[in-house]
């Protein structure tokens, strides 16, 4: 049995200070198979994944490769012993070429110089054989996300790799470029190639995945057989309890529930074509659609974030939203998609960033930061954002917390009609649900919600009735019978349309483009 | 760390690390150089030395309290020293212009004071919109508003110096060269527009959104804040408070010329800078720029006092403690 693995681990621990996040998991991987880590935020996956592959050394345990132990001092060790790891946030020169991406560092050369038609063949050899279409010519900066990921995988192999350990591979990528992304996964698999894959999306692990390991706070739960466990009893056992009840009972807004907020012919320049849409008081509307549907930015217009055309009418009063402050004092809120680049000031404390939304309710006119203190203590309550100490920086807490905060601030507004744009983009089980839960309370209060979201698990969870958006373009209204899976995505992806939106106006979806 | 610690050493060790050294380094800086000032010569220490260096370091000073807002905004404003010498120049011509038409020379002054406060605020607010409304990096306009400034007074004072009638100099001289319970009256107005400067940075709402917006402009937009208006009262700050340095500045020489201010923005936002705000925005405090300015004045002054020193090499002190400065607010981010 151990002759087999290619990589494994002993009893592997690692303490930050005195906090352990990771304790004595056992795990390892053979060739030809594709392992998954699963685990909550904050479960120590990411940790694990980086003691395998040499970015952190562990604080005790042993690492084994081809069953004799192994250190490795830095990544490029381990790379050297074909343990290769795809970072998230990818790991790529924007203005070099694909092909000088892939050997930088190692140029084939002769006499001095890069050689540059080596360089070629080598690269076009490599992409050939992962079967991709990524021009080898192009700036790295010039190729969508899911095209550099396939760079950092021809990278990968080029170097000969032998372990692939892969960090939420799919988090940006539509489920088309996913299903190419899993094309290639099981290529390298019928190489041969060991495959270690961080995911939060439990579907992909049961479509992709031979064996998964579960863990939960820094200890390993079990490590199964796929075949043997639903995505539902992966859930299960990473959070410790029954998620059955993952979304609140859905209740259907009062008969004589008045409209909050009613979108008519809104426009976006090049980005969304007359759209129109209304929700409800104690109403969640879906918004569902591919990325780069036009759904962020359709809401973005309605709110004076950009420039739209259109009329747009709050409880049943025509209105003119130049600036969010405007929507604001008209009770309407937007939670946005980019939780770090939008919704936080990551360097500042806590504090300041829970208020920021609604300073005025603590300057008189000097800010009391006594009251500022205790509205963060409450939403702290509120919204069970666990932290050690609330003077820390927003960038210490995790994406779940943060998320929370996020919502916190949002809410110190008392908005009547709120927009949740992804709420729970990159967050663990355990907070999504009590994001859900959140989203049912608002309801009971009489809010008017809008959720936009990929997921469409949650869509369907929550929603009372979804709107369906395909480049730019509202395609369909759906409620009741019609709101499946299969329905929305004939929708988005444009096999449906409901839309009296002319195709010429919508920027030639389908004229020569 | 290790278990036979003694409880007390730790809470001790604590202590110090609670300490926000990070913030009191300028602060630091300031004490070594009082302490290496008194060692140099006996007379450092006196009243009129102490009340010498600050009453120099108020026309720096009052001016980077405005350029501390700018900076926390994450902008720049390259022309406070043609700023200054233009309204010193145009609020001379102005009250020499009133001189003899029946007016008190105390009333022309308060109308020159006058003038040169509106001056400065719609000055400031010329950069600042066309900063925010015109969508040119602030770099950019301010050392364009540089040139101009500079030109004009050069203009106004056709290539001569513009001096202050003699009778209305004696009635205004008091504002710079007067005291008030001892202490200089520059002094006073330093101290003034510090404390207000600080209160409305750190305890208004303003104060915060200037903060945030220097930390993350699109965090704060999408916080419903009104960006653009926040950074162009930024520079209208700025413009006011170099319009006060100048209601200070005119009756020391009662003369303005194309020289006049020259290199006050580098030493501006030398004093921001030093006080640990941090050049790229989001966060700072007004009473390090107040340490930093006068620790400005005060690199003068101990090179004055000795000898070992050239005072000539002024510059290349105050130059050689600017880039120290920035190195300790590095290290200390664990770069």
């Amino acid at each position: 049995m151990a002759a087999q693995e290619v990589l494994s681990g002993a009893r592997l621990s690692k303490s930050f200070g005195p906090i352990e996040v990771v304790h004595a998991v056992d795990v390892d991987v053979r060739p030809g198979e594709v392992h998954a880590l699963v685990g909550e935020n904050g479960a120590g996956k990411s940790t694990l994944m980086k003691m395998l592959s040499g970015y952190l050394a562990p604080s005790s345990g042993e690492l084994r490769m081809d069953g004799r132990p192994v250190a490795f001092r830095d990544s490029n060790e381990a790379e050297a012993a074909g343990i290769v790891l795809i970072h998230q946030e990818l790991n790529l020169v924007p203005h070099l070429t694909v092909e000088e991406n892939i050997f930088l560092g190692r140029e084939p050369h002769r006499f001095g110089i890069v050689d540059q038609r080596a360089t070629r063949r080598a690269t076009r050899e490599l992409l050939d054989a992962l079967k991709t279409d990524v021009p080898a010519t192009r700036q790295v900066r010039e190729l969508s996300v899911s095209q550099a990921q396939m760079v950092e995988i021809a990278k990968a192999v080029s170097r000969e790799v032998r372990v692939l350990c892969m960090d939420e591979p799919t988090d940006v990528l539509t489920g088309r470029e996913t299903a190419v992304l899993f094309d290639l996964v099981r290529r390298l698999v019928a190489d041969g190639v060991a495959i270690l894959y961080v995911s939060h999306k439990l579907e992909e692990v049961k479509a992709i995945a031979d064996r998964v390991t579960i863990l939960r706070d820094g200890t390993k739960i079990g490590t199964y057989d796929v075949s043997e466990l639903t995505p539902v009893e992966m859930a299960r056992r990473m959070v410790g309890r029954d998620l059955a009840d993952m979304y609140p009972v859905k209740r259907a807004p009062a008969e004589d529930a008045s409209l909050a907020l009613e979108i008519e012919d809104l426009s976006v320049p090049g980005l969304v074509t007359g759209a129109s849409l209304s929700v409800r008081r104690g109403e969640v509307l879906g918004v569902a659609g591919l990325i780069g549907a036009g759904r962020t930015e359709l809401f973005e217009g309605v709110l004076g974030l950009r420039p739209a055309t259109g009329s747009v009418r709050k409880d049943g009063r025509l209105v003119d939203w130049r600036h969010p402050a405007d929507a604001k004092r008209d009770k309407v809120a937007y939670l946005t998609e980019d939780r770090k680049g939008k919704g936080l000031l990551l360097n500042d404390p806590l504090r300041e960033n829970v208020t920021l939304q609604a300073l005025e309710l603590f300057a008189k006119p000097f800010v009391d930061l006594r009251a500022e203190q205790a509205a963060l203590e409450n939403a702290v309550d509120e919204f069970d954002v666990r932290v050690a100490d609330v003077g820390v920086a927003a960038k210490a807490l995790s994406g779940g917390n943060q998320q929370k905060v996020v919502l916190a601030k949002m809410m110190l507004t008392d908005p009547d009609v709120v927009i949740l744009d992804e709420p729970t983009r990159g967050i663990d089980v355990g907070t999504k649900r009590q994001i859900y839960f959140y989203v049912a309370e608002l309801l009971a209060r009489g809010v008017a919600v809008v959720l936009i979201s990929s997921e469409l698990p949650e869509v369907l969870g929550l929603s009372h009735r979804v709107v369906v958006m395909q480049r730019g373009v509202v395609t369909g209204t759906l409620a009741g019978d019609d709101l499946d899976e299969e329905t929305i995505m004939a929708y988005a992806t444009g096999l449906r349309n409901d839309s009296h939106v002319a195709e010429w106006e919508t920027g030639g979806a389908h004229v020569g483009h | 760390m290790s278990a036979t610690e003694v409880p007390t050493v730790r809470s001790w060790r604590d202590r110090l690390r609670g300490v926000p050294w990070q913030q009191l380094t300028p602060l630091l800086g300031l004490v070594l150089l009082i302490v290496v000032g008194s060692l140099i010569h006996p007379s450092f220490l006196t009243p009129t030395n102490i009340f010498n260096v600050l009453t120099r370091s108020a026309f720096i000073g009052i001016i980077s309290v405005g350029a501390t807002f700018v900076i926390i905004s994450g902008g720049i404003d390259l022309s406070v020293g043609s700023m200054a010498a233009f309204l010193a120049g145009a609020m001379i011509l102005f009250m020499n212009a009133l001189q003899g038409g029946g007016i008190a020379p105390v009333g022309i002054v308060l109308l020159g004071v006058g003038l040169v406060l509106v001056s400065g605020l719609v000055a400031g607010a010329a950069n600042g919109v066309a900063i925010t409304r015109g969508r040119i990096e602030a770099f950019i306009v301010t050392l364009g508003t540089l040139g101009i400034f500079r030109s004009l007074v050069t203009y106004l004072a056709n290539g001569g110096t513009i001096s202050l009638n003699f009778e209305l100099r004696n009635v205004y001289r008091p504002v710079f060269y007067g005291h008030f319970l001892g202490v200089p009256i520059p002094v006073w107005v330093f101290a003034a527009v510090a404390l207000i400067g600080a209160l409305v940075l750190h305890r208004t709402r303003f104060g915060r959104y200037v903060r945030a917006i220097g930390s993350n402009a699109e965090v704060a937009r999408y916080a419903a804040i009104r960006v653009e208006r926040v950074r162009t009262l930024t520079y209208v700050i700025q413009g006011l408070c170099v319009a006060i340095a100048v209601v200070l500045y005119v009756p020391r020489l009662g003369s303005a010329s194309g020289s006049t201010g020259i290199l006050w923005e580098l030493e501006a936002i030398a004093a921001v800078i030093i006080g640990g705000t941090a050049l790229k925005g989001g966060s700072g405090h007004v009473w390090g720029t107040v340490v930093g300015a006068v620790m400005l004045s005060l690199i003068g002054n101990v090179l004055n006092l000795t000898t070992a020193i050239s005072e000539y090499l002024n510059g290349a002190v105050q130059g050689l403690i600017i880039i120290g400065a920035v190195f300790l607010q590095r290290g200390r981010q664990g770069r």
